[in-house]
């Protein structure tokens, strides 16, 4: 029984051994299969145990998987090696599997004459291995293993095409930046430990609701510690900035771990540890905060992004901002609806993206390699300003691409609409701030996706290379459809005044009210929504028509270059961190690192030379000189005896 | 002053005069001759000590044998001048210090010798140690090592042709 | 004293010749023949103690050492003659590096 428990990890880790090790001589379907098939036999045991719990009365369905192992046992800290099977972690197992197989399988078609092909798929089978430890951890710290785990992966893929040294530079930020958060989710889970004693989520939960008084400040400093890790893994404000150079790796790595997975781990975490959150209101406030604000700053840079996967990375990180805040209101199980049915619409954006990119890789290659996508060709194919008219030439994608921008969007009865509803509604409860913010986004995303679609699909070809463009396979398409399907349908999980998922999740996620529905509020919304994707089309329906053309926003002036430009973060990040980073660095190097360690090295490594220099004379290769040592060997050792027999 | 007493002094005096020889001359045919001379009063020496057939393999097989091939080598080699090379290297102190650690090494011989040795007796029996003997010895309790000696001569003859040929 | 130790007393002295004789020659032969000396000095000794002992024992050791003596003269030899094919001397204090 814990076998099966446990098989959801199993199954990628042998699709991974085995691909390893036997992947040179499998030839790329096989390795495609087995990676993908492993991932899908994930997802059916995920489903089984899903359908199993809910037979289950609502006391029992929390199943702790004990191993029997103990992990870690130094003085006081014990750590078991164990997982915890609850509703939340099984909703988290059904989109990691789900999404990931349907992404694993998209990935077999696109990354067809990689390479790195075998490589690729090893690398994404560790991530969904990682990302369900991650998601089943019963503890802090097994957590805090799956959260480096699929934070090396993301490096990885993301610097997956590395013989471009931009790739590389770009996996390196994203770990860099990523260690920063890290760092802030260490020192909460050892405060953890110093206060609670215990790492194990019901101990300390337990422990936490015993404790009466809210904003104790020892809670605060968790949670904020705890928080600092999940701005760094999802892209919150200050450390968004790695997100969309994250971009630089394949399109199925963006879609499944930079819009679908591994990022939303921040507010998985958060809602896992929903009840250190719920006993320090103060943190909530700032997480709610921080997540409109990113909301907003990443959804108004998105407006004036020409490549095709930096405007959808820039809405992940602002509908990231969107999960971010719900959870800093209080609404976990909102929160995780909007995860779910982004990561439907947010991977379906990006695989059809994908799907673009390959079109318009048509005409300058013959098959295969993607790695010289940014700097190869003379066309971008990434530039949105390049494309135009696709519509008529990948009709597929071009449906689904819309379905998926009306989820995003907001638009009834697209999944998006309901999930991002909730949010604004609770948000207009508890807090008129986010509530503006958040609304500020929502209408900025329902602009930048129209304009995406229009300078994409619509009008006509701009270059040469949207002209042959075609659409792809159908290994490529099916999984598109199939997402295309949930992005569309996806609402339902949580309908309003129903709330199926929420009453699911609510024992998982400290309860959840479903809330009736609010026709002025969702209204209003989907009047802005509307509005904001028609005036997207009245803006650039004809603002293209060669690739050379100015954007029409560019009006705007400096507040155009300052957006277009990420709000200058990262410039400023280069020029007050990374300076003050290398002068420091350099003063250390100079004086203390040449003066000081080099000396005592160099200095150890001169007397090592001067005393060998004297006993080098006992070596020196003459045969006679070691005869004459073994002669007054021989007279010593006579002597002793000697010696010790004439004192007897 | 018996006249085995005289006989083994004056081949003794032979010997000790003869291993200085080899130590001390310039030509490397010489020393080989030095040391062919002392091989043959050591087995003289034998048949005083009542081995005879030590004393003729002695010299048949190492005076014979073993020096024949050490003057083959020096002669092949063209080594028999040795004046270039015998020449002083940076090595100043081997041959002082060889020779003191020498006499010490005999001093502390002769300590063993007089505290330990001089006192036992000598077996009243004298011992038959004819070729039959010998043999009997051979193929008896030393059968083993014997052929294992066979083996080793093997090896060195085979060490020796691969070593010594041309590639 | 008995009649045997004379013999004994010259292999000592033979032995030490043969040990300064390896000790400060430099023509690989003559270490060679010194060492030779030394062999034949201990084999003198076992002859001496086998007649005092009055065992044949004594003598068997003598006949396995010179059965060794002649296979590493020949491997010895053999050895000496193949570096100085490659170096052009028998001088050992020439051969003070591993590489060849």
């Amino acid at each position: 029984m814990q076998l099966l428990f446990i098989s959801p990890i199993l199954f990628p880790l042998s699709g991974l051994l085995i691909n390893a090790a036997f992947g040179k001589r499998m030839g790329e379907r096989l390795i495609g299969a087995v990676a993908s098939l492993m991932v899908l036999a994930s997802f059916a045991v995920s489903a089984y145990l899903f359908i199993q719990m809910g037979a289950l009365p609502e006391a029992q369905r929390a199943t702790a998987v004990d191993l029997g192992i103990p992990w870690i046992q130094v003085g006081n800290l014990h750590v078991p090696f164990g997982f915890l099977i609850d509703q939340l972690s099984v909703t988290m197992m059904l989109i990691v599997t789900g999404v990931g197989g349907l992404i694993h399988i998209y990935s077999i078609g696109y990354m067809h004459g990689d390479p790195r092909f075998q490589r690729f798929f090893v690398y994404m089978n560790l991530f969904i291995a990682s990302m369900l430890v991650l998601v089943m951890a019963d503890s802090f710290l097994l957590m805090f293993v799956g959260w480096e785990l699929v934070g090396l992966c993301s490096y990885l893929l993301i610097g997956f095409w590395f013989s471009n040294i931009k790739n590389a530079e770009a996996g390196r930020k994203a770990f860099v930046v990523n260690r920063i958060g890290d760092v802030g989710f260490i020192l909460g889970i050892l405060l953890i430990f110093a206060t609670f004693g215990t790492l194990t989520f019901t101990d300390v939960f337990g422990k936490v609701m015993a404790m009466s008084a809210l904003n104790s400040p020892v809670i605060v400093a968790i949670t904020l510690l705890l928080f600092i890790g999940a701005v760094g893994k999802s892209a919150q404000i200050p450390l968004f900035v790695w997100l969309p150079d994250a971009m630089a790796g394949p399109t199925p790595v963006s879609a499944l771990i930079h819009a679908a997975t591994m990022v939303t781990a921040g507010i998985y975490m958060m809602t896992r540890a929903h009840v250190l959150y719920t006993a320090a209101p103060a943190t909530q406030d700032i997480v709610a905060l921080i997540g409109g604000l990113t909301a907003f700053v990443a959804g108004s840079i998105a407006l004036t992004q020409y490549d095709i996967k930096k405007v959808l990375a820039y809405s992940t990180v602002s509908q990231l901002g969107f999960m971010v805040a719900a959870a800093g209101l209080g609404a976990y199980a909102t929160s995780i609806f909007h995860l779910a049915t982004h990561a439907f619409f947010k991977a379906l954006l990006f695989l059809a993206a994908g799907s673009v990119i390959h079109g318009m890789e048509h005409l300058s290659k013959s098959a295969g390699a993607h790695g010289g996508a940014a700097d190869g060709h003379a066309v971008d194919p990434q530039d949105m300003r390049n494309m135009g008219g696709l519509r008529a030439k990948m009709p597929i994608t071009f449906i689904v691409y819309v379905i998926g921008g009306l989820a995003l969007a907001g638009v009834p009865p697209f999944a998006g609409f309901f999930s991002k509803d909730e949010i604004v509604a609770a948000a207009m409860q508890h807090n008129p701030l986010v509530f503006g913010l958040l609304g500020i986004a929502a209408v900025f995303t329902a602009f930048y996706i129209g304009r995406q679609l229009v300078m994409v699909f619509f009008g006509k070809p701009r270059t040469g290379n949207a002209e042959h463009a075609a659409e792809s396979a159908p290994l490529m398409t099916i999984p598109l459809i199939v997402l295309a399907v949930f992005a569309a349908i996806a609402g339902v999980l949580n309908l309003p005044g129903v709330g199926t998922l929420g009453t699911w999740l609510a024992p998982a996620v400290g309860g959840y009210e479903v809330e009736a529905f609010q026709i002025g509020v969702a209204g209003l919304f989907t009047l802005l929504s509307v509005a904001a994707l028609l005036g997207a089309w009245y803006v650039y329906r004809n603002a293209f028509t060669k690739s050379s053309d100015v954007d029409p926003l560019a009006g705007l002036g400096p507040l155009y270059i300052f957006l277009k430009r990420a709000w200058l973060i990262d410039a400023l990040y280069q020029s007050v961190i990374v300076k003050l980073f290398y002068a420091a660095s350099s003063f250390l190097a100079r004086v203390f690192d040449v003066g000081g360690i080099d000396g005592l090295v160099n200095g150890t490594a001169v007397l090592v030379r001067n005393t060998s220099g004297v006993l080098r004379r006992i070596q020196n290769g003459l045969v006679r000189s070691y005869g004459m040592m073994m002669l007054l060997g021989v007279v010593v050792v006579v002597a002793y005896f000697l010696w010790s027999a004439v004192a007897r | 002053m018996t006249p085995d007493l005289i006989v083994f002094i004056a081949l003794a005096i032979i010997s000790i005069l003869a291993a200085i020889g080899l130590l001390t001359s310039r030509n490397a045919i010489y020393a080989a001759l030095f040391l062919i001379l002392n091989f043959a009063t050591v087995a003289v020496l034998y048949l005083m000590l009542n081995a005879p057939f030590l004393a003729v393999i002695q010299v048949s097989v190492y005076a014979g044998a073993i020096m024949v091939l050490f003057l083959f080598v020096i002669m092949l080699l063209g080594a028999e001048r040795l004046a270039g090379a015998e020449t002083q290297s940076e090595m100043r102190w081997q041959r002082p210090l060889a020779v003191g650690l020498g006499a010490l090494l005999l001093i502390q011989a002769g300590y063993v010798f007089i505290t330990h040795f001089s006192q036992s007796p000598a077996s009243p029996k004298a011992i038959q140690a004819g070729p039959m003997e010998i043999g009997m010895m051979l193929f008896g309790p030393y059968l083993l090592p014997f052929e294992v000696t066979s083996v080793l001569l093997l090896v060195a003859i085979i060490g020796a042709v691969v070593l010594t040929r041309d590639k | 004293m008995n009649s045997v130790s004379p013999y004994v007393l010259l292999s000592a002295l033979l032995f030490t010749i043969g040990v300064v004789g390896v000790l400060t020659r430099r023509n690989a032969i003559l270490i060679f023949m010194s060492i030779e000396l030394m062999l034949n000095s201990a084999n003198l000794a076992f002859v001496a103690f086998a007649h005092q002992w009055g065992q044949l024992d004594g003598q068997m050791f003598v006949f396995f050492v010179m059965a060794v003596a002649a296979a590493e003269v020949a491997v010895g030899l053999a050895l000496i003659v193949t570096i100085f094919r490659s170096k052009k001397s028998t001088n050992v204090d020439d051969l003070s590096q591993l590489k060849g």
